[in-house]
């Protein structure tokens, strides 16, 4: 594997990396995230509201090189307003040893309901969104990221 | 805890703006799933809370997980109304803060 420069946040670590997030997220036999475990946690987030597809946009590669360090975005439609706005978006790995990765809390001084940040994933998994907003909707969307571990392809 | 954080904020905005800020600290986030050659679990010590305050007034923040990558990066908005200073905090596990402060001007 060959390292090029990217512009941004992303390392190419090759296969030391690959070593690393398997020791990383342990052999411990603890299992990853089971579908419940994912839906449990967004059903304590949503207070139990049914979620509906769309008003996300979630950014991850289509393939990560490196398990250790993936770049996830999102921006929600909102207007920020008093009246409404986004108060929190939670991201979830659905096959990590547990399942949440971070919670945004908004307000309507944010201007806009986006972020960014580099989470672990152990595995090819599917990465979901979750934003509740200030009227108490729920609104999820969710995006697949291959995670090569030991070389090319998933 | 760890060393300082780095902070990306525009100098000056116009008032309205939703301006981008970018965050770094360096940490090493120990998950506490990870074993040490004896079979031991390595005990758990992560950044486990970002806040953003303007002028005193918390407008963003994060409940942070163990899946955040280690030296954890964070980029948000912040709309500016007025001249004055943001301020960061990180803590974790332990209960350490971290703060960080950074002025803006308004644009003429």
């Amino acid at each position: 594997m060959h390292s090029s420069p990217h512009p941004g946040r992303r390392r190419l670590l090759g296969t030391a990396a690959a070593a690393a997030v398997v020791a990383f997220f342990g052999t411990s036999g603890r299992g990853f995230a089971a579908v419940e475990d994912v839906e449990k946690a967004i059903g304590e987030f949503g207070g139990g509201a049914e979620a509906v597809d769309g008003m996300i946009t979630l950014t991850t590669p289509e393939i990560a090189e490196n398990g250790n360090s993936v770049p996830v975005a999102f921006t929600v439609e909102s207007p920020m307003t008093e009246d409404s706005y986004v108060e929190s978006v939670m991201i979830l790995a659905s096959d990590n040893p547990s399942p949440e990765v971070a919670t945004f809390h908004f307000t309507p001084q944010s201007g806009e309901a986006k972020a960014s940040t580099r989470m672990r994933l152990a595995k090819t998994q599917d990465v979901v969104a979750v934003a509740k907003m200030s009227d108490g909707t729920l609104h999820r969307t969710s995006a697949n990221v291959k995670v090569t571990i030991g070389g090319c392809g998933g | 805890m760890a060393a300082k954080p780095r902070v990306k904020v525009p100098k000056s905005a116009a008032a309205g703006d939703v301006i981008t800020i970018k965050s770094l600290i360096s940490h090493k986030m120990e998950s506490g799933v990870r074993k040490d050659s004896d079979g031991n679990t390595i005990p758990r010590d992560i950044i486990n809370n970002f806040t953003a305050a303007f002028d005193g007034e918390v407008f963003f923040s994060v409940d942070i997980d163990p899946a955040v990558s280690a030296n954890p990066y964070l980029e948000f908005p912040a709309r500016v109304d007025k001249a004055g200073t943001f301020t960061f905090t990180w803590t974790d596990d332990a209960g350490v803060v971290i703060t960080h402060e950074q002025d803006i001007a308004l644009k003429s």
